[in-house]
């Protein structure tokens, strides 16, 4: 019901809206809870266990019972809060957790079965038959569970990540926030004010009051308009700071456009990481429940909630109100609803001693034995402490005291410390490095107090940045005392009394866990639940342990609490993984001759960050194996042109390069003459292959490295480690070119006729030599190096003529009968000479496996070195490297596992396994490179290969891992 | 007390006042035959185990905090038997079989839901690879199966297979696989122990390992000095501090992992997925909540929390592989320590201390251990000889290079 | 998380690469006892509280640092390059 003349929405600007398909009205500046009081709905879901009709408890983000799902196009966003949903025009939400209606809720049978489904029911039973877990018990119980539900579909709204930096950071924008912020931006500080509301000003908004003598709206409007004024202050309304993390980093979570229509231009959510020289925490308290039997009826909210919606949004959510409360902060809801118009049935005040003199019955040693109205409030039963009474009410607002949000200060692993005279917990002094909580949140709960806290903790920021600010006189506020009496339970009366709404913990379950011995808070937690749904306990936690307390007879300290963990309030996956959609997970790596590839309609498949051509069909081939096969036989009888610039490349030079790149390679490169090129072994410190290359030697003082494409940021850190660490003072000094040089690979019989054809005077390189060419003026880079087992070229250009060179290449091997040759002939051409790559370094291989141990210097040290001396890394028993080929015409597959013949087939007669395979044209077989136990030896033996997920079983003969011109002539012609 | 759906009924209807305390709080003995030190989720099996298979009752687990308070609460629940390596897949084939009858053997439901798991692959060689670890998975006697990408999409329908940076080429699927309710395991063991006469003390932090003439010969704590002449370090996450204490440095370095729990959602995900591409894994709870994690944060830490730079690469794979996850909302996010070895695999061995013994190195894979790490932890302290399935988990593999390289990373630290 | 790289000042942890313990810098020598290199490969103090570690500025300049940091409340105290002669020697704590 509104109320006229009250509230800060715009009565001007309706806004039509749809609540599980009904049609409704409300105003902007409405939340979707506001509206819905306003449209006298109550009923807004059903609770997580016992399918409990619910109502709309508070009006914050903690709010555990109205959680909704928001309909757009054909997405839906489930559990959204309708008290942080802002109304828009067309928004359209449906309630959740329900079958097939919400008033209606098949599952409701639940809460008539309560009694056998008590805290940790499930651990007990559902065990017999066993096979009935994953076909009927568990289905079920998913099924039940849960609340809203996703749309299935691929989320394809825009979402944004951004940083920010500051030097102070005012979480929250009550007035501790306000003044903190006020006090840092005068100042001259650089200031980020964060607050998850709509609008700043926190309880000012709602609990109205005076400041400096006017309405405190004036106040916050002022401030706010000073604020916005200065250039040093940034405003982020609708910004929910989640998490506070190392060296003043914070996560925070801004609804960008979730209070509007769509907009594609606009993102939904954007997840900002703030980083801040100095914080100060004014994030204010929350109001905790009563616990009374059947306290979860719709009708019954916090009072807090209550004031919030009748100043801020000009709503009643009741015709006829009352209120119950431990504490004084209630009275003052009951005056403004007077003040409203409002009746108020009753204030139950649990205190004997409180103040019994208001304008409405006040009943002292009150408490609430019974409520009635199952889809909303109708009556209430009290007991007082002058007899009992039955009070018509639909709606009732409590106030258990307040507990300061102290959930940031605890992200770093603080504890808050517990405050008898508020009865409540604060933050732990120090408890986040460089952060001061201030306000109600620091357990200050006047407005007069939160002034002046805010002040102070933005004058001690100031001073930690060097900074001072002018004293300047506080605004005058309301400093009321805080007078509370604890009230967790109510004693004796019959019936649940919930704690957790959203969980359906009731203190009967915190009761039962003490008896079990779960009395740990953890294990009360854990047991029963309470906390961890999605208010995280925001509502139960401090009721939970203080029943646990008295059922344990421990003290509230002594208790403690469980651990408040980031995010705050939750935080949607698309937000933080912003930008992570579709390709945008990893950096994508283009050849320079990526286009020219495309262009002749070569597949690009993913190596590592790369893209590289898979083949290059031809438009008669209709398989992958057809082109493979021909660019295999290509470059065997003619010439082949490949794209090789993925390689890591390494500029080393200085005086002490030679001797350097003897420490980091097993074998020698001080001895390699300019001119000539080596091939290298790395090992890992621990013994093991960390990669393998070539580098060359382009004069005295300067080599090129060579490293895997995988490994390529591997290695460069490695040197630098190695460098740095061991040697800082030799003269040496290296850079990545990887992505300075195009490279490409020439290979074939052929190779140096195309290169003839290209290069005026190409000098005569003997194998594993290296020169300097000029190609039409441009300095190039001739390396004569093979991976294919051929005479083979490697030529290098700056890769801005990357894809000419291509182009050329390739046009020019086409006239020779040649062309280009993507991986899957480069992969067969490497398995046929025995050249091994990562699939057979994969990190567990050392020097010995792979028949490379006399590559190993025994003049001099290398890292690696004394490692791959242990026992364990060399000998018969490990497995060494060897070809395959099987005995038939069948092909075989890399992964199969290898056997003796005879042997049974299992885990303990494992041979070894096949690492690489490919048909070879060349020799017409299927061919295997494998690690086999004790493999050098088994050369002629045969041997039993089996991969079961293939379907494969067929003998194969062990043979020497090189099966193409074992002498390399072709290498060397 | 037993428990059935018979006496959650019976109780039920009296009140559920009848419920006993699931185990007692005894005060700590001056002597027990063995002690364990540690009382998670390994400890707790270890001594319900030598209790169970080698009637050694007279024992006690002593305990810091609260019981289950490490790693076994702060994990993601996965539960599998996909090893290649001989040294592992034996072992942890053994655990799954232990895992299959653990409802039965401790009376209590620990949820343990074989709902599938499927490792994605997105190359060539990612799927050899796999190929090789299916196939050393059904010759221990396990189960995989090779899918190709519509088998993939048969069982994932939800998965974005037009992403193009790793783009899905298949999975291996693992039926066995699946989740269990994490503290249930816990608690599930406790009781076993407690019901046989294990005493378990909480609140109980050693502070001293007392070692004489190179025998243990019991602890100190803050409750007191416990005799006793077989000591067991359990404690994966604590394990040099508690190490240091017997005077030993181990191989193991403290990181980080990272898990995150959305809030509850109706039933969306069926499967446990593993997405290595992005380290990345996902199953839904039966509470409803996405239940994820990643890698680790990468640096040596203690403080059971990480920051954000791991929260973000995991949200964002997870978008770039199954962007309809984008609205579910992350509730809570937590850290837990793990005990890193060099070459990510765990230690079960006797020490060079007579008596005191070491159950270590579990790397971010202990929860699914817990019952075979028990079951060998509680022979080799009852036999002193190490069971057959964890005969490679010594402690002085990486002396002599006998390495238990899963990964392919390295065998030395923070490499995996 | 942040750290101050003596070359390029805070950054975020994101641009940093993590090796471990300082142990990794007390290279033994090539005729060590194989003690002595398991001790340097794979033995670690792994303290509750202060240590030395070794970070590198992969998304920057590429420098190897010393960190001294607290590993339960990652506090930084000290961040130094590697190659400067003093940090190769011994870590400011301890």
């Amino acid at each position: 019901m509104r109320i006229e003349g009250r509230g800060q929405i715009d009565r001007t600007k309706p806004v039509r809206f749809r609540f599980d398909g009904r049609e409704m009205t409300g105003f902007k500046g409405d939340t979707l809870a506001s509206a819905l009081l306003a449209n006298g709905v109550k009923l807004v879901g059903r609770s997580f266990k016992y399918h409990r009709p619910r109502g709309i408890l508070t009006a914050g983000s903690e709010e555990p019972n109205a959680m909704v799902e928001v309909l757009q196009g054909n997405q839906q966003t489930p559990n959204v809060r309708a008290t942080v949903q802002e109304l828009y025009d067309g928004l359209r939400a449906q309630s959740q957790n329900r079958f097939p209606s919400l008033r209606f809720d098949m599952l409701s049978v639940n809460d008539l079965a309560s009694p056998f489904l008590s805290a940790g029911f499930y651990y007990k039973t559902f065990m017999w038959p066993r096979a009935l877990w994953e076909k009927l018990y568990e289905p079920l119980i998913r099924r039940a569970a849960g609340l809203g539900s996703l749309s299935g579909r691929h989320d394809e709204d825009p979402y944004e990540k951004a940083w920010a930096f500051c030097d102070v950071l005012v979480i929250g924008a009550g007035p501790a926030g306000l003044m903190a912020a006020l006090t840092a931006a005068r100042a001259g500080a650089d200031v980020i004010l964060a607050d998850e509301d709509a609008r700043m000003g926190g309880r000012l908004l709602s609990d109205g009051g005076e400041i400096d003598g006017k309405p405190a709206l004036v106040w916050v409007d002022a401030a706010l308009a000073e604020l916005a004024a200065l250039p040093n202050v940034r405003l982020m309304t609708r910004t929910s700071v989640t998490g506070a993390y190392d060296d003043g980093t914070f996560g925070a979570l801004e609804r960008v456009s979730l209070h509007r229509s769509p907009a594609p231009h606009l993102p939904r959510e954007c997840f900002w990481r703030i980083v801040a020289g100095q914080t100060v925490l004014a994030a204010g308290a929350l109001e905790r429940p009563i616990a009374f039997p059947d306290n979860d009826r719709p009708g019954i909210m916090m009072a807090g909630a209550l004031r919030a919606y009748l100043n801020r949004y000009g709503v009643a959510p009741g015709q006829r109100v009352t209120l119950i409360a431990n504490n004084d902060s209630a009275r003052a809801t009951a005056r403004d609803l007077i003040a409203a118009g409002v009746k108020v049935a009753a204030i139950l005040d649990t205190r004997p001693n409180a103040s019994a003199v208001e304008d409405c019955p006040v009943y002292l040693s009150a408490t609430i034995t019974a409520t009635r109205g199952r889809h909303g409030l109708k009556s209430i039963h009290v007991a007082h402490a002058g007899g009992t009474a039955e009070i018509e009410t639909d709606c009732l607002a409590m106030s258990g005291g307040w507990n300061p949000t102290v959930h940031l200060t605890c992200h770093m692993n603080g504890r808050p410390q517990w405050r008898e005279d508020i009865a409540a917990f604060v933050p732990a002094p120090n408890a986040v490095p460089r952060l001061t909580p201030a306000g109600a949140c620091n357990g200050a709960f006047s407005t007069a107090a939160a002034l002046r806290e805010g002040a102070d903790a933005a004058r001690t920021a100031l001073a930690a940045l060097g900074k001072s600010a002018p004293d300047a006189p506080l605004p005058l506020a309301e400093d009321t005392p805080y007078a509370i009496t604890p009230f967790w339970e109510t004693e004796g009366a019959k019936g649940r009394q919930w704690l957790d709404f959203a969980n359906d913990v009731t203190t009967k379950d915190v009761r039962l866990s003490a008896q079990e011995n779960f009395a740990s808070v953890e294990h009360m937690k854990r047991y029963t639940t309470q906390g961890m749904a999605p208010d995280q306990g925001k509502n139960s936690n401090v009721g939970a342990l203080a029943v646990l307390a008295d059922a344990t007879g421990r003290g509230i300290p002594q208790t403690g609490t469980t651990t408040y963990r980031p995010p705050y309030t939750p935080v949607s996956i698309a937000a933080m993984g912003a930008g992570g959609r579709g390709a945008g997970f990893a950096p994508q790596r283009f050849l320079t001759s990526d286009q020219a590839s495309r262009d002749r309609g070569a597949p690009m498949i993913e190596a590592g960050l790369w893209y590289r051509p898979s083949y290059f069909p031809k438009p008669d081939e209709t398989t992958w194996r057809e082109a493979c096969d021909r660019e295999v036989n290509m470059v065997r009888a003619s010439v082949g042109v490949a794209d090789v610039s993925t390689l890591g490349k390494i500029d080393i030079q200085g005086r002490d390069a030679a001797r350097f790149l003897d420490l980091v390679y097993t074998n020698t490169f001080s001895t390699l003459p300019v001119g000539r090129v080596r091939y290298g072994l790395m090992l890992r410190e621990d013994g093991h292959v960390l990669d393998d290359g070539t580098t060359a030697r382009l004069g005295e003082n300067h080599y090129l490295m060579t490293t895997t494409t995988a490994a390529a940021g591997l290695v460069m850190r490695h040197l630098d480690f190695v460098h740095q660490a061991f040697c800082a003072d030799w003269d040496v000094r290296f850079i990545s070119v990887t992505e300075t040089w195009a490279q490409f690979a020439i290979a074939g019989p052929k190779a140096r006729a195309l290169l003839d054809s290209l290069i005026d005077n190409a000098p005569d390189l003997p194998f594993m030599g290296v020169a300097p060419v000029s190609l039409g003026g441009i300095n190039a880079r001739l390396f004569r190096i093979s991976f294919s087992g051929e005479q083979g070229y490697e030529l290098a250009v700056p890769t801005r003529y990357g894809e000419a060179l291509f182009r050329d290449l390739v046009a020019r091997a086409e006239t020779m009968g040649g062309g280009p040759y993507g991986m899957e002939a480069l992969n067969v051409l490497r398995i046929e000479k025995g050249f091994i790559t990562h699939a057979e370094i994969h990190g567990r291989t050392t020097a010995f496996d792979i028949g490379m141990e006399k590559m190993v210097s025994p003049k001099k040290d290398c890292i690696g070195k004394a490692a791959a001396a242990r026992p364990g890394m060399h000998g018969a028993e490990r497995e060494q490297l060897v070809g395959l080929k099987p005995l038939s015409d069948a092909a075989i597959t890399a992964g199969a596992h290898l056997f003796t013949p005879g042997d049974a087939i299992k885990r303990e007669n494992d041979q070894g396994y096949v690492t690489s395979v490919g048909y070879s044209p060349t020799l017409g077989a299927w061919l295997g490179l494998a690690f086999l136990k004790n493999g050098r030896a088994r050369h002629g033996e045969r041997i039993r290969l089996v991969d079961h997920l293939r379907g494969i079983d067929l003998l194969c003969e062990v043979c020497d891992p090189v099966f193409h011109d074992k002498e390399g002539t072709k290498l060397r012609a | 007390m037993r428990y059935s759906g018979l006496e959650v009924i019976r109780q039920g209807l009296f009140g559920n006042t009848g419920w006993k305390p699931a185990w007692r709080d005894p005060a700590p003995k001056a002597e027990y035959d063995a002690i364990i030190i540690g009382g998670g989720g390994h400890g707790l099996s270890t001594a319900y185990y030598l209790a169970k298979n080698h009637g050694m009752t007279n024992i006690a687990v002593l305990e810091k905090g609260y019981l289950g308070s490490g790693n076994i609460g702060r994990n993601t629940t996965i539960v599998r038997a996909n090893y290649f390596l001989q040294g592992n897949s034996e072992f942890y084939s053994h655990s799954m079989k232990l895992w299959e009858g653990l409802e039965a053997d401790l009376n209590y439901n620990v949820m343990h839901s074989q709902r599938g798991l499927i490792n994605l692959f997105h190359s060539d060689g990612q799927r050899d690879a796999f190929v090789r670890r299916g196939n050393a998975m059904i010759n221990q006697g396990d189960d995989a199966i090779l899918l190709d990408r519509d088998g993939v999409r048969e069982h994932l329908p939800y998965l974005d297979f037009e992403q193009t940076r790793f783009p899905i080429y298949g999975g291996l699927l693992h039926p066995r696989g699946g989740t269990a309710r994490h503290d249930a395991v816990a608690w599930g063991y406790a009781r076993g122990a407690d019901r046989r006469g294990v005493d378990l003390i909480q609140n109980c932090e050693v502070t001293g390992i007392d070692i004489e003439n190179g025998r243990v010969t019991g602890v100190q704590t803050t409750r007191g000095a416990i005799k006793a002449k077989k000591v067991g370090m359990v404690v994966a996450g604590r394990s040099s501090q508690v190490a240091a204490m017997a005077g030993m440095r181990l191989p193991i370095e403290s990181h980080i992992l990272q898990a995150f729990v959305t809030e509850g959602l109706k039933p969306v995900i069926d499967h446990v997925i593993s997405f290595g591409m992005g380290h990345f894994y996902i199953s839904q709870s039966d509470k409803g909540g996405l239940v994820f994690g990643g890698d680790l944060d990468f640096y040596a830490s203690y403080a059971s929390r990480g920051n954000l730079p791991m929260v973000e690469h995991v949200m964002e794979a997870g978008m770039t592989l199954m962007p309809m996850i984008g609205r579910a909302k992350v509730l809570r996010s937590w850290g837990g320590i793990m005990d890193m070895s060099p070459d990510g695999s765990p230690i079960i061995d006797k020490t060079h201390i007579d008596g005191l013994f070491v159950d270590c190195g579990w790397n971010y894979g202990g929860f699914k251990a817990v019952p075979a790490s028990g079951w060998c932890m509680a022979h080799l302290m009852a036999t002193g000889e190490s069971h057959p399935v964890a005969a490679r988990f010594k402690l002085n593999r990486f002396a002599t290079g006998h390495i238990l390289d899963e990964e392919g990373t390295g065998s030395q630290h923070n490499l995996h | 998380m942040r750290l101050t790289c003596p070359l390029c000042g805070p950054r975020d942890r994101r641009e940093f690469y993590y090796y471990g313990a300082e142990d990794y810098l007390h290279r033994p020598a090539a005729d060590a006892e194989p003690g002595a290199w398991d001790n340097y490969l794979h033995l670690r103090d792994n303290p509750a509280g202060l240590t030395n570690d070794l970070w590198y500025h992969d998304m920057g300049c590429g420098a190897w640092l010393l960190v001294t940091r607290n590993t339960v409340t990652h506090e930084i105290q000290q961040v130094q390059a590697v190659a400067a002669p003093q940090a190769a020697k011994k870590g400011a704590a301890k």
